[in-house]
């Protein structure tokens, strides 16, 4: 016992130890309720499998290219907002029940906070990934590129993750509580649907069309599609990857520099 | 003397409402502090602008010496905080919790382990450690952010009304730690709602509404300013009340405070003076009226306000308010 008595104390983890520690609490937070775990992998599959066999067979698609090989990378894209999305609710989770002030009450690098919770749940979507590109094997999907741009595509989705990471623990912060945090994140329905993600563009009314083709995730979506399928996929979506990879990647680096500013702003400030 | 927290003049308003107005108040080290105030106060204000998590607009405040606003960093290594919620994980399990604190502190993995079973023992949850915190009672959760909060070996511990919401069984279990915790020299500063609370704990007591101070001292010296225990009669019958009233009057004592539409009575009765109890009652019974109820009382919060500002608590006057319209 005698190891608590008040002493003057010094310590502090530093950035990496602090953020190793909060990966690893929110991973195994994660881990430990078997209801987000189910949720985030059946999520997607349950929406890909009513998409490839109730839908797929009465959307048609264009120039050849069969709605599974065009709906799958849609659907993986969408999956990535659709898991990240848990960060905004965890991390308002964490103010509402002042985890969030017990860490700003201590001398601790802020950053450390966040910069945790983005490790945690870029590994957390890596995992959800795989087994969403496994169901998308499953019902019918095949490469029709190299194994290369597969993995370059796996990659990207995990970039598009990093972003939309930050992009939600702004969300959290802002929102403060996990009710607000979830109406708000009501937004990735709209967002994904507005989107080339389940259905082309080309099929929108022109008002829609204009959003939809001048939004992020219509360019992560044509830019996995580009990966995965090659030249199958140029024809129908008017352009090679090189330009919808590099449009994806503008806007993810966009996503990222302005909601990681705006967190790391959010958190250092007091609050009020 | 050193001083533990020094606050002068402190405003915080958020947009029109005003939490902190003009608050000023001092703690020498060594010592518990109770501040003590109604709902809306401004406690938990106070609280977090000790702990550095807002920044009041106006005003002075240092803690152990630092100035919360320049030396944010150097206070937050000499404090520890218990929020009015008990901020630990509800999936990581009482060890995990404690553990993870004391490394985000900057301890190895063997100093967090000792200190996490330290605190365990201390807070009689070393059964429980190794159970997730989604099965703790509020008890045993309040227990453990307040262990929390102290793996750091801080020199001054914030807890923001540590026992609201507990049961009666509970609240001891709580009291008795945070006095063990006094015993080995840590520096309190807590709020709380229970004059019971702040008279258990507090060698001194500040009572705060609407942000500002209203009275401080140690309990002995506020108690002694409100006549220490309350007698209270209750009568059947309203045409009682001047009887018992003025049977209960009595040369340099407070007049007593008189509740008509419950037919209640009530006089401050120094705890020392046995005999002017026994006087009293004996008048009381000679004064003819019927009785429903006579009891001698602690003072609550309210009764405090009234004799230390002659005035009620904000919260008090609104429920006043809300009774005469629907009344
Ligand atoms: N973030 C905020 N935004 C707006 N108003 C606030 C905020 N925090 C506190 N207040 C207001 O400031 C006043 C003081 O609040 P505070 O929480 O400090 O009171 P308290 O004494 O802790 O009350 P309680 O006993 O209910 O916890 C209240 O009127 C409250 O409504
Ligand atoms: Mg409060």
């Amino acid at each position: 016992m005698t190891t608590l008595t008040p002493t003057i104390r010094t310590g502090r983890a530093g950035i990496v130890t602090g953020t190793g520690l909060l990966a690893k609490r929110t991973t195994v937070t994660f881990l430990r309720r078997p209801e987000l775990v189910v949720l985030s992998l059946v999520q997607m599959s349950a929406i890909m499998l009513t998409f490839r066999f109730i839908f797929g067979g009465a959307i048609g698609t264009a120039h050849g290219l069969p709605y599974v090989d065009f709906s799958v990378p849609g659907f993986i894209t969408a999956g990535v907002l659709f898991q990240t999305l848990g960060t905004a609710i965890g991390i308002a989770e964490d103010m509402e029940q002042g985890f969030i002030d017990r860490l700003r009450s201590m001398p601790f690098s802020t950053a450390a906070m966040l910069t945790g919770r983005v490790v945690a749940d870029t590994g957390i979507l890596a995992i959800v990934l795989a087994v969403t590109t496994a169901v998308g094997f499953a019902v019918g999907f095949r490469l029709q590129a190299s194994v290369l741009g597969g993995l370059e595509a796996f990659g990207l989705c995990l970039v598009f993750g990093l972003a939309f990471s930050w992009l939600f623990i702004a969300v959290g912060l802002l929102a403060g509580n996990v009710k607000a945090a979830q109406g708000v994140s009501m937004i990735v329905f709209i967002v994904t649907f507005a989107s080339s993600a389940y259905v082309p563009t080309q099929t929108m009314p022109g008002w829609l069309r204009a959003f939809a083709e001048n939004q992020p995730v219509t360019a992560m979506a044509n830019a996995v599609r580009s990966l995965t399928l090659g030249s199958h996929s140029q024809a129908f979506l008017g352009h090679g990857p090189g330009y919808f990879v590099i449009r994806s990647l503008f806007w993810a680096v966009g996503i990222l520099v302005a909601f990681s500013v705006i967190s790391v702003a959010k958190f250092r400030r007091a609050a009020g | 003397m050193t001083l533990t927290i020094e606050a002068r003049g402190l405003t915080k308003r958020f947009g029109k409402k005003t939490a902190l107005d003009g608050l000023s108040l001092e703690v020498e080290s060594g010592q518990v502090v109770a501040v003590l105030g109604p709902n809306g106060a401004g406690k938990t204000t106070f609280v977090r602008s000790v702990s550095t998590l807002i920044r009041p607009e106006e005003g002075e405040l240092k803690v152990c010496g630092y100035d919360v606003r320049r030396e944010a960093e150097s206070v937050r290594r000499v404090i520890g905080l218990a929020g009015q919620y008990a901020a630990v994980d509800q999936a990581l399990s009482g060890r995990e919790n404690l553990v993870l604190v004391a490394r985000l502190f900057g301890q190895s993995a063997k100093q967090a382990k000792a200190n996490a079973e330290a605190v365990l023992e201390l807070f009689g949850l070393d059964e429980a450690a190794d159970r997730l915190v989604r099965t703790y009672s509020g008890g045993m959760r309040r227990k453990l952010d307040l262990g929390a909060s102290l793996v750091s070996q801080p020199r001054l511990l914030i807890l923001d009304e540590p026992t609201t919401g507990l049961d009666p069984r509970s609240r001891l279990d709580l009291w008795d730690a945070i006095e063990g915790l006094v015993e080995r020299g840590t520096d309190v500063l807590l709020t709380t709602q229970y004059l019971d609370e702040a008279d258990r704990l507090a060698r001194n007591i500040v009572i705060i509404d609407q942000g500002r101070t209203v009275a401080s001292g140690t309990p002995a010296e506020l108690k002694r300013r409100i006549g220490g225990k309350i007698l209270e009669v209750h009568v059947r019958d309203r045409a009682h009340i001047p009887l018992v009233a003025q049977a209960l009057t009595r040369e340099g004592v407070a007049a007593p405070q008189i509740d008509e539409s419950t037919r209640r009575i009530s006089v401050g009765a120094d705890d020392g003076a046995a005999q002017w109890l026994i006087d009293g009652l004996t008048a009381v019974r000679d004064s003819g009226a019927v009785l429903a109820d006579i009891a001698v009382r602690e003072p609550s919060l309210d009764e405090v306000f009234l004799a230390l500002t002659g005035q009620k608590t904000s919260s008090a006057e609104s429920v006043g308010a809300a009774t005469l319209e629907t009344a």
